[in-house]
């Protein structure tokens, strides 16, 4: 067990570590002084030079990774020029936006998907079964930010139930609550489709299996044993799902907050992106990728922690 | 073949899913003929219509008709969609054959590279891309190519090594058959059927990929039609007209429910045991 645990966060820090210097080739291709294009059409060559002298932009590539990995090592991210604020604040300042966002489209989407889908598995080729079947492909199908648009347009434009735009006021609940009801649907609605087929499936794989038949002949009640003992193994693979899911959690997240002007680390990325501002970009670019390798790594830890068939194949 | 596409179609969902993507291609091919108009011409008298008979799906803030507007777009995702799932199943095959046959050094570096490919989320990577190199379709092709790479190879490399330990190919290595010769007559047929499935499942995430990107303006260049761009033009016009929206999601979502289903039900004819590893 603990050398599994070494072997995947050994390959999550090697991953981290090439995607970031890969980030940084790509940023070092590109055609174009990143200072000119930060600074505009107006600036002078001494402008430039001083700005690419701050952000180490004359220094060679290989320097630049390296220095980035140190100063990285220290929970360093470097400076955004523009603002003069560090790339640490402003990236830690919009994440807890985007995680909660992540956090309730997920739970609403388990709430209602696993019993969605217990229910379908336990009335097999019913009519509701079949049509949920359709609905949660619909769903699985539906791009969030379709989805996203939708919302916005019915339940902000025409029917004013929600607000359209940003995360409510800091400390107000109530506003921020209704603020997040939309962007969380927008994400969680496909999950809801993905989860209940999900569960459907491995609930009726489980149904089928030796020990499930063994309680039935020991005569225990039909809910004891599709609670306590099906159920249970039926949500394993919801987890490494979810876990493995996070890389499209934070693209949605992405979209949604874009369509909704909702602060978070999508929006982030994307404006700094617009903006070509490098040192957020590489610091936001940097602690999403880190959240998915966490959140994949802890998805599998946490299933062979669950499931004693893997932690003896360990 | 024949034979599959007739299992294919006895089962309803199937049959709906043929349809809808055999709509949507004919659609796209035929666009230039189906079109009642030019889809970049500008008339501003008749900007912001709703549904009438002289424009099915009304017209966008230029004026634009957004049934051919629409029409067109389909031929933008059509060409994404075949373009680079055809190139990542070639090059994730060909890699995912090697990993999977070759020393096992070698096995760990693409397993590695696939890996790190997969650790960026594939919309950031592809925003990244799209900012240093710029908003084109070529661009957007690149991006999925390189992005859907690994799910290709991943597979393949599964497959590989399950076949590589069979007897038949312990007999082809005896009687000393090529590497490449095992590689591409015996090995590459026994991968092909699970591509074809995992293909067809593949190419709606392609397809909202591309209009999620000319969504965000990263996409095709205007004034081009793609189902992303009249989204994002309904998006700016959210508060005058819900048609641009309607118009550009009920292709969007009908062409991913059509490839959905129709993967599906390929996947239950052709490979039932696949049913657990999707």
């Amino acid at each position: 067990m603990l050398i599994y645990l070494l072997k995947r966060v050994g390959l999550g820090i090697v991953i981290v570590v090439l995607a970031v210097s890969l980030l940084f080739i790509m940023i070092h291709m590109v055609p174009g002084d990143p200072a000119r294009i930060l600074l505009g059409p107006r600036a002078t060559p001494e402008m430039i030079a001083h700005l690419s002298f701050k952000m180490g932009l004359d220094q060679p590539l290989f320097v630049q990774i390296l220095k980035f990995f140190g100063n990285l090592l220290r929970g360093d991210l470097g400076m955004d020029v523009i603002t003069n604020r560090t790339v640490a604040d402003i990236v830690f300042g919009q994440l807890p936006y985007t995680l909660w966002l992540i956090f309730t489209a997920i739970t609403g989407a388990i709430i209602i998907g696993i019993p969605l889908g217990c229910y379908s598995a336990l009335h097999r080729n019913s009519i509701i079964d079949r049509v949920t079947g359709i609905i949660s492909v619909a769903c699985i199908t539906a791009p969030a930010f379709v989805v996203a648009l939708y919302s916005l347009l019915i339940f902000a434009v025409w029917l004013h139930w929600f607000p359209a735009v940003g995360a409510g006021e800091k400390g107000q609940f109530w506003d921020q609550v209704s603020h997040i009801v939309m962007p969380a649907f927008a994400i969680g609605l496909s999950w809801v489709g993905y989860l209940s087929r999900l569960v459907r499936s491995s609930m009726l794989e489980v149904l089928g299996d030796n020990h499930i038949r063994t309680a039935r002949a020991y005569g225990l009640t039909e809910s004891t044993i599709v609670y306590r003992y099906a159920l249970k193994l039926a949500v394993l693979p919801t987890v490494t799902v979810i876990g493995v899911g996070m890389g499209f959690l934070l693209s949605a997240a992405l979209f949604t907050e874009i369509v909704f002007s909702r602060p978070g680390i999508g929006k982030l990325i994307f404006d700094s992106i617009s903006t070509r501002n490098y040192p957020v970009v590489m610091g936001s670019v940097l602690v999403s990728t880190i959240l998915f390798v966490i959140s994949t790594t802890l998805s599998d830890l946490i299933n062979a922690w669950l499931d004693p068939r893997i932690r003896a194949a360990l | 073949m024949k034979e599959v596409i007739k299992r294919v179609a006895a089962d309803p969902l199937g049959l709906m899913g043929l349809c809808l993507v055999t709509f949507m291609v004919l659609s796209a091919i035929l666009a230039s003929l189906i079109a009642p108009y030019n889809p970049i011409a500008l008339n501003i008298m008749d900007r912001l219509q709703g549904p009438s008979w002289s424009h099915l799906l009304g017209t966008d803030q230029l004026g634009r008709d957004l049934f051919s507007r629409v029409l067109y777009g389909g031929q933008v995702a059509l060409k994404v969609a075949l373009v680079s799932t055809g190139v990542s199943i070639t090059i994730g095959t060909v890699l995912g054959m090697i990993a999977g046959f070759g020393p096992r050094w070698f096995d760990g570096i693409i397993m590695l590279f696939f890996d790190t490919i997969r650790s960026f989320p594939t919309v950031m990577f592809a925003l990244a891309t799209v900012a240093l190199v710029g908003p084109s379709l070529s661009t957007v092709i690149i991006v999925i190519i390189v992005t859907q790479i690994p799910t290709y190879g991943r597979v393949v490399r599964t497959q590989t090594l399950t076949i590589k330990s069979s007897e038949f190919i312990k007999a082809e290595i005896v009687m000393g058959a090529s590497t490449f010769r095992i590689l591409f007559v015996h090995i590459l047929p026994n991968v092909v059927g699970p591509l074809l499935i995992l293909a067809s499942m593949d190419i709606p995430t392609v397809i909202a990929l591309e209009a999620g990107l000319s969504f965000l303006g990263m996409g095709v260049k205007p004034p081009t039609p793609s189902w992303g761009s009249i989204l994002n033009d309904g998006y700016t016009l959210i508060r005058n007209t819900p048609w641009p929206i309607i118009a550009g999601s009920i292709p969007l979502v009908l062409v991913t429910l059509g490839f959905t289903f129709l993967g599906e039900s390929l996947r239950d004819q052709l490979d039932p045991k696949l049913r657990k590893s999707l």
